[in-house]
């Protein structure tokens, strides 16, 4: 029996194997768990009056057949959902290596004052005189993005990064549509997320991809070769995709300028500068912010975001409604184009009411909490983090772009694994029984069998020592062709690897009743 | 600072590691005129949480809540009660503080609310198909019509009138550089002849029920002749509590539902997040928009969950993907779910059933108002009202004596001269004999 580095036994008891059936189905914690329809039995949650009505206002439109929905009492539906959390990987239980996404605390605090009725039980179209502390949180918030980005400029509707990367677009339609102009085009590197050539397309664009360069970087000469009068606008993501500062970012902006276009960046992967650098001090145009990023909102298992998107003097003026105003009353929202001020030309609306303020309440509570001298930290400490692990790993591990430094992210490729028979998948499932999330895989599509490890300022040194002799144990025992825990891995997890292929080849999107039990009944 | 575990000390031994001098060393890509110092962001220093919990609450309490007076606006968002076991389970950090279900072995917990939640979208909605949800009911509804023109090759998209202006416009920014979008004339708590501008180029009519006043529709007449020619019905739901009550679009032939799910399990927040409910017909799911996540097997045979056909999306189809949708509204499905999970059948008939008696009632009351007039004759649990005067003043003037009226429409068509009297209020189970007494009286004086 070996021991870990507490002292305490490890690998299985030999009284009871692992791989003992259990009468229940159920393994210790792990509890196996039935849909709701297949558990609901005719209860109720809920103690509701049994209001009969008329149908007389109803206009011929009652619901003539039941819905279907199961009956479950309060106590069944809380284990049920409580047993189903179990089965979640979180940033709360583990480091959550996603490259490009980062997973950093959620603090509380911003949890409860999202839950102040003042701000949760707020109702949009509310009369004005009785949400000025909600416009309040607004323009404080508009206040720290344009500050710390240097941007004049802030749309605050968008609701997710690819809903702003949308919404910079269209403005940009907008100001060559103004300039009585057509440009098509919109330039993308083979790096970017797929939401930005996604978005392109999505806003009546056609796409033209840019290469990267053997150093991870876009390749300035190629794109410049590309710019022309038919080219609307190029998507930069800075730090880019390979975790990567974009060093010749002021000569692409002025060349793109030159050009007649406008330059979208895609803020994703600004948490690793701000408080140190101001993306307008770059010259770029337009910029969403992850809320869900970079302030700490938390992803909810893939959301909620927010994604408010900063705007340079050239196209402030086209920003969607609504648009916040400061007046003699206070402040006010201005929702219907025809009331926009002198020189606004809102190219549209982004989507009903204002923006994502649950989000928003959040993302300026951490943003008070940190101050601009915590938002620096936090930034230093991310890219302090990811070099480490870069510096820590490299000896083991291939980065495809040298020794670094990286910014907030540590880039690896396959290159190390040649020969072992374990692929990048093997190798982050792996991680899995090893009680961590594995980090982005295959992504960006410019490196092969790329692994991107983004640590994020929120871990501890233990948690970054702890995790590093992880991933340098995993990856010398795979050169070492020691590779009995890849095959097939995760082992421990609440699932082993699923079917995907079969569950796209014939989809099972929703639970149906049983026909031979239904027609039983 | 409280939320940054690393030491003075272990910066030092870290850069030691790494071999670099300081930590602006790690930024030396970056160009030296770009690093700004500190002082250049004129904003405040970091605060400890008793500080910061202080000034956030100072603002909310300059907020009236929706719980703290009389309360009927409603036009695309609702009061309701949310349970109180919906917040504390969706605080639960596994869900609240994971990513996206992208690796399924450690994310079962999430991918099997998805699951159940869109086989809850798709049983209220009557339709064959659901999706994991899209950010909000008026997104929803514009990327409905981006798929009726993908799926039918044509560019034209009928509004009608009773669509929900906000969701109109939304549309019309996204749908309308695809094709040409049309509006038919606003006729409040009348039908409208929506049917004689369907032709052979158009790709889908839209329409709500109940509408933006509150009008319930009859949209079997418009489904047919929309499929006569070749379109698709697309049909808007702003309040889903309204399906425990009325007949599902899909009964009535709707080829696309999308739908506002805030109703259910997700508190009024000012206007977001919300959750967006998108459902249609199994024929059309490869031209469905956002996440799916379907039933598969594992290594060992037992049952499991995995996000699929992603080769529709973002991550795998870039410029060719059916939308640029990611990050969707995944706790606000999973607020849903347990919402609806703990009212079931009998409880959501209930509840939906309850919220039309309260609307009833009030209409009856301020029918009997002097002046005031009743300009909807079916309804869910919101109506609208023709008062003597604009009822934008009205609204103003009823928040001095402690009671939100609800909204009047000039909030929502500015330019609509018809639409200056009118006022659209909801009433739902939250909603007492008190508040009702509270709107009548001050109604009352105002007019």
């Amino acid at each position: 029996m070996s021991m870990n580095n507490q002292g305490r036994p490890s690998g299985s008891g030999e009284a009871f194997p692992a791989s003992i059936a259990t009468i229940s189905g159920d393994r210790g914690l792990d509890h196996e768990e039935g849909l709701i329809f297949e558990l609901g039995h005719g209860a109720t949650g809920v103690d509701l009056p049994d209001v009969q009505i008329s149908d007389a206002r109803l206009g011929g439109a009652r619901r003539k057949d039941a819905i279907g929905l199961p009956g479950l009492s309060e106590p069944e539906v809380i284990r049920h959902y409580v047993r189903l959390s179990r089965k979640n990987y979180a940033i709360d239980s583990g480091l959550y290596p996603l490259g490009s996404c980062t997973m950093k605390h959620n603090p509380r605090l911003n949890e409860k004052m999202a839950r102040l009725p003042g701000f949760g039980d707020l109702h949009p179209l509310a009369p004005q005189s009785t949400t000025q502390g909600a416009l309040q949180v607004i323009s404080q918030l508009m206040n720290w993005l344009t500050t710390l980005t240097g941007m004049p400029a802030v749309a605050m509707s968008p609701k997710a990064g690819a809903h702003g990367e949308l919404c910079g677009l269209l403005a940009i339609r907008a100001a060559i549509a103004a300039r009585g102009e057509t440009r098509p085009r919109i330039l993308v590197p083979e790096s970017a997320h797929g939401t930005n050539p996604a978005t392109a397309a999505f806003a009546g664009f056609t796409v033209d991809e840019v290469p990267a360069k053997p150093n991870g970087r876009v390749d300035a000469e190629a794109l410049k070769a590309k710019l022309g009068p038919d080219v609307a606008a190029i998507m930069l993501t800075n730090p880019n995709t390979c975790g990567l500062f974009e060093g010749e970012i002021v000569d692409i902006a002025r060349a793109v300028h030159e050009a007649g276009a406008y330059f979208y960046c895609d803020g994703a992967n600004f948490n690793a500068i701000a408080g140190k650098v101001r993306p307008g001090d770059l010259g770029i145009d337009a910029m969403h912010i992850n809320l869900h990023k970079t302030f700490s909102t938390p992803h909810g298992g893939g959301g909620p975001g927010a994604g408010p998107v900063v705007l340079s003097e050239r196209l402030a003026a086209y920003a969607p409604i609504p648009l916040l105003v400061a007046g003699k009353d206070g402040l006010r929202l201005i929702e219907n184009a025809a009331d926009a001020p002198d020189g606004a030309k809102p190219f549209g609306r982004m989507c009903a009411f204002h923006g994502q303020m649950g989000m928003f309440t959040r993302a300026l509570t951490y943003m008070l909490s940190h101050g601009r001298d915590g938002v620096r930290q936090a930034s230093e400490d991310a890219v302090l983090s990811a070099n480490y692990i870069l510096a820590s790993l490299k000896d083991v591990m291939s980065a495809p772009f040298g020794d670094g430094p990286c910014m907030h992210e540590a880039l690896f490729d396959d290159r190390f694994l040649e020969g072992t028979g374990v692929t990048t998948l093997d190798f982050a499932k792996a991680m899995i029984d090893e009680g961590y999330h594995p980090m982005t895989m295959y992504f960006p599509l410019v490196v092969h069998g790329a692994m991107l490890i983004e640590p994020t300022e929120s871990e501890s040194k233990h948690s970054l020592d702890r995790f590093i002799h992880v991933l340098h144990t995993l990856a010398t025992e795979a050169k070492a062709k020691k590779t009995e825990r890849f095959a097939g891995a995760p082992h421990l997890a609440p699932r082993r690897r699923l079917d995907e292929t079969a569950a796209a080849r014939k989809p099972v999107l929703r639970w149906k009743p049983d026909p031979l039990k239904a027609a039983a009944e | 600072m409280r939320y940054l575990p690393l030491t003075p000390d272990d910066r030092r031994a870290m850069l030691a590691t790494i071999g670099a001098p300081d930590v602006d060393a790690l930024f030396r890509d970056v160009p030296k005129s770009a690093v700004v110092p500190l002082s250049a962001f004129n904003l405040p220093d970091t605060q400890g949480e008793l500080e910061v919990d202080r000034a956030m609450s100072k603002l909310a309490a300059r907020n009236v809540a929706a719980g703290a007076a009389p309360f009927f606006c409603g036009a695309g968002a609702y009061k309701h009660h949310v349970p109180s076991a919906v917040d504390h389970l969706i605080q639960r950090s596994e869900f609240l503080t994971s990513y996206t279900p992208y690796q399924p072995e450690i994310a079962q917990g999430t991918l099997q609310y998805l699951f159940e939640f869109q086989t809850q979208v798709a049983l209220l909605t009557g339709m064959e198909v659901a999706n994991a949800s899209l950010y909000d009911g008026s997104t929803a509804t514009a990327e409905a019509v981006l798929m009726a023109q993908r799926v039918t090759k044509r560019g034209k998209a009928i509004l009608s009138g009773g669509l929900h202006p906000h969701y109109a416009e939304t549309v019309e920014t996204v749908a309308g550089l695809f094709g040409p979008v049309e509006r038919t004339p606003v006729t409040p708590g009348s039908a409208e002849d929506i049917i004689a501008l369907i032709d052979d180029q158009t790709a889908c009519v839209v329409v709500q029920s109940p509408d933006v006043f509150g009008l319930i529709r009859n949209l079997r007449p418009i489904a047919e002749a929309a499929h006569a020619k070749g379109a698709l019905l697309i049909a808007v739901v702003t309040e889903i509590v309204s399906l425990g009550l009325l007949e599902p679009p899909g009964a009535q032939g709707a080829d696309i539902v999308a739908a506002e799910g805030q109703s259910i399990g997700n508190g009024l927040n000012f206007g977001g997040p919300y959750v967006g409910l998108f459902a249609t017909r199994e024929k059309f799911l490869r031209q469905m928009p956002g996440r799916l996540c379907g039933e598969t097997v594992d290594a060992e045979g037992r049952r499991g969950f995995v996000l699929t056909l992603s080769t529709r999306e973002q991550h795998i189809r870039r410029e060719k993907a059916t939308s640029n949708i990611c990050t969707n509204s995944g706790l606000c499905t999973l607020a849903f779910t347990i919402h609806l999970s703990l009212l079931g059948e009998e409880g959501l008939t209930r509840l939906a059933r309850l919220n039309h008696a309260k609307a009833s009632a009030l209409a009856d009351l301020l029918a009997a108002l002097p002046g005031v007039e009743l300009v909807i004759d079916a309804f869910f649990n919101e109506f609208t009202v023709k008062l003597p005067k604009p009822a934008g003043p009205v609204v103003d003037a009823l928040v001095q004596k402690g009671v939100i009226a609800g909204v009047p429409a000039s909030r929502l068509l500015p330019k609509d001269k018809a639409a200056a009297n009118l006022l659209i209020l909801a009433a739902t189970e939250t909603n007492t004999d008190d508040d009702f007494d509270a709107l009548v009286n001050a109604l009352k004086e105002a007019i």
